[in-house]
This record gives structure tokens, C-alpha cells and sequence, in this order.
């Protein structure tokens, strides 16, 4: 039986000093949702656990500049019950309620989604979409990172050691901005998904989309920003061969395995499909946000 | 020699101590430490629903929360639900339009279904049915636990 120390500093540096200085493996506890199953079916066997829920900068929905700035340890459940974020947000909350049940919502966080590391994480491809940049405190500093660059491989993050999430910043959001996230499960709820699609677009006063980003999930070893299917809005109304040209640019962009949930070939076909209906919600969604 | 954890919580209004190991989970204390056997444990992976409680008027698996993260915490069990002989109309429900067979998943269920009517009292057999996706029923095909949600909800609308 490993011998294992829990911590729960409630200074920042405290906790990146744990866990730079950890000689073996260590993890943090945020939620717990992934990492105590790893711990107690003993897939993992950490010396050092460092719950990070009592450190305050981690906890907080603030309002930075016209802009949101979300705690990496916020749970679900408070995200979805925070009206103004769901209000200038709803993608990025249409991905967060898809992350387990009630009840794992009430525990899990969009750092831990992320940091997680899995490749159908469904909050990730809407936070992509949304262009949504963490804040990173480690041993040498903070840095900002776009969350696209966090994502390594399947269980694998580009944070060096002793480096901790500490919060998510989303761009400002002015009128007529939109976003949506979709995912294709076999099962209505408490499912994997076979592909997640994230959508955030801009139009001017005549409807022309501006800006557009699109994200895909489960179709490759990390979440992936599709600048060229997002490329395909940029000047159109959103018409039919725009979002032909959107879902042709997702598929061409997946790099799926097969597996029990779906085949390579239906995935890059449903990538496509989502991505249309992502985009026709987020241009609701925007057309409404005046 | 591993490191024993003192912690203070507070369950379904009374103070509790208990020592625990780093690894164990609330659940294991809840059943283990504090004999609160009322919460279930089914699947341990946060599954299943069995073992839901609210903690700090968040409704989490106990099994995906460790032991020693409960200190100062406070807990609700389905060990409160009912006031002494007063069952809480959600268990009378139950009951009556047989919400339940073999039992194990009840506890976990009546805890969501009560939080579901705190936050929204009536609601649709759609809402209920989607608050509920958490908890796993092997036994009844679910049916007759809507039906009892929705008659409590009912009855405690006064409706």
C-alpha cells in the first residue's frame, strides 16, 4: 500500500510549491471526478494530492474589462446557475451541461475537463470556439495560454510541472455574437461523445458574419481549432454554400480512430453535419443578441 | 504508516468527527465511520447515482469526493429527509405508487428528485426524467419513479 498526502493550501504559490517540489507523482484535485476513479481503481498511484477549491482565485465568476474571467475550479452547476454567463456564453454552457450528470456537475470544473485531457472533454471544443485563454500560474510565473495549445495527446497537457489553471478569460461579447455547441451520442444523456462541434461567430449590422471559429471534438487525439472551417463563414450569410463549404472543411480536418461508438467514416461524416447545425444555432443565437 | 485525517463536518444538522485515510472517500466514511448506511454504493465510479448527497447545497456522488475534503463541510444524507415519523412527501410517494423495488438506488434518487423540486416545482415529465439521468435504476424501468416524483411535486405545489 503507497502511502498517500493530501493538501489543501489556500495560497496559490503554496500549492504550485507542493507540487513543484513533489519527488513522485502527484495530481490535482479540483472536482475529483477523473482523479479519485483513477486513485481508488489504483490506475494512478500519487504520493501528493493538492486540492486546489480552497485557493480563491480559482473559485470566482468575475467581470474583467466587459469580459468574463471563470475560476478553473468553478463546478458546472455554479457556471450553469450564473445567468449572465450563461447569457453571453450559452455555448460554452451547452458543453459544460453535456459533461456527466446532475451530480458530476456539481462537482466537475472546466479545468479538470480540460486538464483531463480526454479527447471528447465536451467543454473544450466550445471554449476553443469561444476563443477562450487560461491563465497558468507555475514556478517561473503566469502565462496565458490559448486553450487549443493545452491539450497534448489523450491524457497528456503541455503544463510543465508544478503549473496549475488557474482561470479561464473569454473575449469581450458585443452584439450580435453567438455561439453553440453540438455532440453526437449514441445515447440521448450520459454518453461519450463521437463528435462534439463548437461554433462562435461575429456579423456586422447586415448580417454578414465577420469572425468565426470552429472546434471539433473526439475526431483526433486532441481537440482541434479548424481555422479553415471557420474561414469558410467569414464573409457569407451563413447561406447553403457557405455551410457546405463549413462542413466539407470540418470533415477534411478529422483524423479519427474506429471504435465501439462509431467508424472512422461516420465520424468524419457526422463532423461535417454538426458543424452545419452548430453554425445555423450560433447564427440564431447571435441574430437574437442585439 | 499512512497518515490519519481528522475532520468535522456537520450531517443533516448534527457535529460529527471522524479519522479517515487520505484515500478513502466520503462515502466510506459516511457508511464506515459515521454507520450513515442510508447512502448506497453502487457503481464507486459516479456512475450510478446511488450514493448522491448534498454538500454544501451541491448535490455530488459521495463516492467522487474523498473523506477528508469533508472537514468543515456540510453534509445532507437521506438520513434527514424524514422528520422523525414524518416522512418527506417524495418518500410517502415512493410508497404509494411503488417508486422503488429492491431499494439500493432509492436514497440516491429521492436526494436528486428533492433538490430537482427545490430548484423547480413543477416540473415536466421531460425535466424530471433528464434530472434523473444520473441515477441508475436496474429495477423498476423508471416509469413509477417519475410518477412519483411528479405526484409529490404535485402534492407539495397543493395542487
Amino acid at each position: 500500500m503507497h502511502s498517500l498526502k493530501y493538501e489543501a493550501p489556500s495560497a496559490l504559490g503554496d500549492a504550485i510549491a507542493l507540487l513543484a517540489q513533489a519527488s513522485g507523482t502527484s495530481r490535482i484535485l479540483a472536482g475529483g471526478t477523473d482523479v479519485i476513479v483513477q486513485i481508488e481503481t489504483d490506475l494512478i498511484e500519487p504520493e501528493l494530492v493538492v486540492d486546489i477549491k480552497k485557493i480563491p482565485d480559482l473559485r470566482g465568476i468575475a467581470v474583467e474589462n466587459g469580459a468574463f474571467r471563470v475560476g478553473a475550479a468553478v463546478t458546472g452547476m455554479e457556471l450553469m446557475d450564473h445567468q449572465a454567463f450563461c447569457k453571453a456564453w450559452p455555448g460554452v454552457v451547452d458543453g459544460v451541461k453535456l459533461i456527466g450528470s446532475m451530480q458530476i456537475k456539481g462537482r466537475a470544473t472546466m479545468g479538470g475537463n480540460l486538464c483531463n485531457a480526454s479527447p471528447a472533454a465536451d467543454s473544450v471544443p466550445a471554449l476553443i470556439a469561444a476563443g477562450a485563454v487560461v491563465r497558468i500560474a507555475g514556478p517561473n510565473g503566469a502565462r496565458d495560454v490559448a486553450v487549443e495549445h493545452i491539450p497534448a495527446g489523450p491524457g497528456r497537457t503541455s503544463l510543465a510541472k508544478g503549473e496549475i489553471i488557474v482561470s479561464f478569460a473569454f473575449p469581450p461579447r458585443p452584439p450580435r455574437t453567438g455561439d453553440a455547441y453540438l455532440r453526437m451520442t449514441p445515447r440521448t444523456e450520459m454518453d461519450i461523445a463521437v463528435v462534439g462541434v463548437g461554433v462562435n461567430i461575429a456579423l456586422d449590422a447586415d448580417g454578414v458574419c465577420t469572425a468565426a471559429r470552429v472546434a471539433l471534438g473526439a475526431v483526433a487525439p486532441t481537440a482541434l481549432l479548424v481555422e479553415e472551417a471557420g474561414a469558410a463563414l467569414i464573409g457569407s450569410r451563413l447561406d447553403a454554400p457557405a455551410l457546405y463549404r463549413l462542413a466539407q472543411a470540418a470533415a477534411a480536418a478529422c483524423r479519427p480512430i474506429d471504435d465501439k461508438r462509431g467508424t472512422r467514416e461516420y465520424r468524419v461524416k457526422v463532423a461535417g453535419v454538426l458543424a452545419r447545425r452548430a453554425a445555423l444555432l450560433a447564427l440564431e443565437r447571435a441574430r437574437q443578441n442585439i | 504508516m499512512t497518515r490519519k485525517y481528522h475532520v468535522a463536518a456537520t450531517v443533516n444538522g448534527d457535529e460529527y468527527e471522524y479519522l479517515c485515510e487520505p484515500q478513502q472517500t466520503l462515502l466510506d466514511a459516511l457508511r464506515d465511520e459515521l454507520m450513515l448506511t442510508g447512502t448506497k454504493e453502487g457503481c464507486a465510479t459516479g456512475d450510478c447515482g446511488a450514493c448522491t448527497v448534498m454538500v454544501d447545497g451541491a448535490m455530488i456522488c459521495a463516492c467522487l469526493m474523498l473523506a477528508v475534503e469533508a472537514d468543515g463541510k456540510k453534509i445532507e444524507t437521506i438520513e434527514g429527509m424524514a422528520q422523525g415519523e414524518d416522512l418527506h412527501p417524495l418518500q410517502r410517494n415512493f410508497l404509494e405508487l411503488n417508486g422503488l423495488q429492491c431499494g439500493i438506488c432509492t436514497p440516491g434518487i429521492l436526494i436528486a428528485a428533492k433538490v430537482l423540486l427545490d430548484r423547480n416545482p413543477d416540473p415536466t415529465e421531460t425535466e424530471v426524467r433528464y434530472w434523473l439521468a444520473g441515477n441508475l435504476c436496474r429495477c423498476t424501468g423508471y416509469d413509477k419513479i417519475i410518477r412519483s416524483v411528479l405526484a409529490a411535486a404535485r402534492e407539495m405545489r397543493g395542487a
